[in-house]
């Protein structure tokens, strides 16, 4: 479209807000048990960052699911720009293997330090909280969102391993998450849920925590 | 003394009505609804459509999908014919045609779909792709969406109206968008219909849009005629004032669209809902008395103090 500057986030959400959370409802029923099984591999996942190819797989099958079962299978119903969306987290799942499994360059620093520390905190949040906000905001917990079945924690959980990554993994794999907490924050924002404010935090929180001076370089 | 009919409570009133027709005797008939000449040709068309942004976009959601059929089924029960959407529009042409089959309505409804791709080649393929999904055998209207590659697809559907594969064409635009390249082509191009967002807010297009379509022969659609819902929310926490009732109005929605569609230059307003209370109380807009020039002034007045 040639005046997409004049569109505001409400003029770009095609659908309602009981429609999105119906999706989310009947996508989890749709795809039960894979949210016990991404959780247990997600809670599994920081005891694995010695092994940074495993916590690499782990997020990896992550970002794969998410495109091919969320994004393509079931918003794309709603939403044409899933196709899309579903590329990128293609994209990303695909430089996780590569960085991560293949070139086993994730390398990710063991908590030791405030920095690290805020991104195992920012990783928690992901895993545990996320699920807790549907039911939070007063709507039934088939609407929760679980990391590895769901856009939003997948993206917050990796935005925080690839902070404890090596500088060139930090930043092959920052990208695609902060851009999806940007339009995935914009989508809710328009649908003004409360927690709209959460995927930008998130990505605020891990562009101050990367820039901070003093953090290991190499 | 103003009364302040919430927009809920026109369900009751509307079954009230309803059980009231099924009494012999009981009740009046409704009004005939209330209809405008297509300029083109002459054919009528009621005051209130169905519009479909956002509302229809349910995807394969098979209890929201029975809701929009159940809405679509009382709209063409009160009268309602021209239904609106896009393939901008998500799954909505889809669920629109699934309410069709249905219903068994697909030679009733007015059926008013776009073009949106910025693509000219694409543009046949999304129009056969867009009939497929209404099970309809042509549309009545087609309209080159936002203007996106207008000058691309208008010959086209000038084609294929000419081939007898569709009776109209029109174009669109919304909330004020590019109105001087959209005079523009009103001028220069022989349309049957154009689309713009007008309310009792939002009235740019009064001062030459509208004049120039009475002028052209056009017949306008008016969309976003609640702004999105944000307009009724917005007046709804006053009381309705008692003069609405000289216009047979119950509602500060049917207030509202009575505003819209009493312009003599408007066709049809197309408000989108989910809610068969709410197309019930909506298509109640094109029944009964419609505001003089007085009244329209004393209407924008009152909603512009909101």
């Amino acid at each position: 479209m040639s005046e997409w500057w004049t569109y505001g986030l409400s003029d770009l959400l095609l659908f309602s807000p009981s429609t999105y959370y119906r999706l989310l409802e009947r996508y989890n029923l749709a795809v039960w048990p894979a949210q016990p099984i991404f959780l247990a591999l997600g809670l599994a996942l920081p005891f694995l960052l010695r092994r940074g190819r495993m916590a690499a797989a782990i997020l990896a099958a992550a970002w794969l699911w998410v495109a091919w079962k969320f994004h393509l299978r079931h918003y794309a119903g709603i939403n044409w720009a899933a196709d899309y969306f579903a590329a990128a987290f293609f994209v990303e799942a695909a430089l996780l293997v590569w960085v991560g499994v293949i070139r086993k360059e994730l390398r990710p620093r063991l908590p030791g330090h405030g920095i690290e520390l805020a991104a195992i905190g920012i990783y928690l949040l992901a895993l545990l909280a996320w699920p807790a906000i549907a039911p939070v905001e007063g709507r039934p917990w088939p609407q929760a969102e679980v990391f590895g079945a769901a856009p939003d924690p997948t993206a917050v959980a990796t935005l925080a391993i690839a902070l404890l990554g090596s500088p060139p993994a930090r930043w092959l794999l920052l990208p695609i998450p902060l851009l999806w907490c940007a339009v995935g924050g914009a989508t809710l924002w328009a649908m003004q849920a409360p927690h709209a404010f959460a995927l930008p935090l998130a990505a605020a929180l891990t562009l101050v925590l990367a820039f901070v001076p003093g953090r290991r370089q190499s | 003394m103003p009364h302040s009919p919430r927009r809920r409570d026109f369900l009751q009133a509307a079954l009230a009505a309803g059980v009231g027709l099924l009494l012999p005797g009981a009740a009046a008939a409704p009004a005939p609804i209330l209809t405008r000449p297509i300029p083109s040709t002459g054919e009528a068309l009621p005051l209130v459509g169905l519009g479909s942004w956002i509302t229809f976009n349910v995807g394969d959601d098979a209890a929201a999908r029975d809701a929009c059929a159940e809405v679509m089924r009382n709209f063409f029960a009160a009268g309602g014919r021209l239904i609106d959407s896009s393939p901008m529009y998500g799954s909505a042409p889809a669920v629109i045609g699934y309410g069709l089959a249905r219903l068994g309505a697909a030679g009733r409804v007015f059926a008013a779909d776009k073009v949106w791709t910025a693509s000219a080649s694409r543009g046949p393929a999304q129009i056969e792709e867009s009939r497929r999904h209404w099970g309809v055998s042509r549309f009545d209207l087609l309209q080159v969406h936002n203007l996106l590659a207008w000058e691309a697809h208008l010959p086209a559907l000038f084609a294929m109206k000419a081939a007898g594969r569709l009776r109209y064409v029109g174009i669109t635009t919304s909330e004020g968008r590019r109105h001087a390249e959209f005079e523009r082509i009103m001028a220069s191009q022989p349309l049957d219909f154009i689309q713009v967002t007008y309310n009792a807010l939002d009235r740019e297009v009064e001062a030459h849009i509208l004049p120039l379509a009475r002028e052209r022969g056009m017949a306008v659609i008016v969309n976003r005629p609640f702004r999105q819902g944000a307009l009724v929310d917005a007046v709804a926490r006053r009381p309705l004032p008692a003069w609405a009732a000289e216009i047979d109005c119950a509602s500060w929605a049917q207030l509202l669209l009575k505003f819209i569609v009493s312009h003599p230059a408007v066709t049809c307003a197309i408000p989108a809902t989910t809610r068969v209370d709410h197309v019930l109380e909506n298509l109640g807009a094109a029944r009964g008395r419609l505001p003089d020039e007085a009244m329209r002034r004393r209407i924008a007045a009152e909603v512009g103090r909101l």
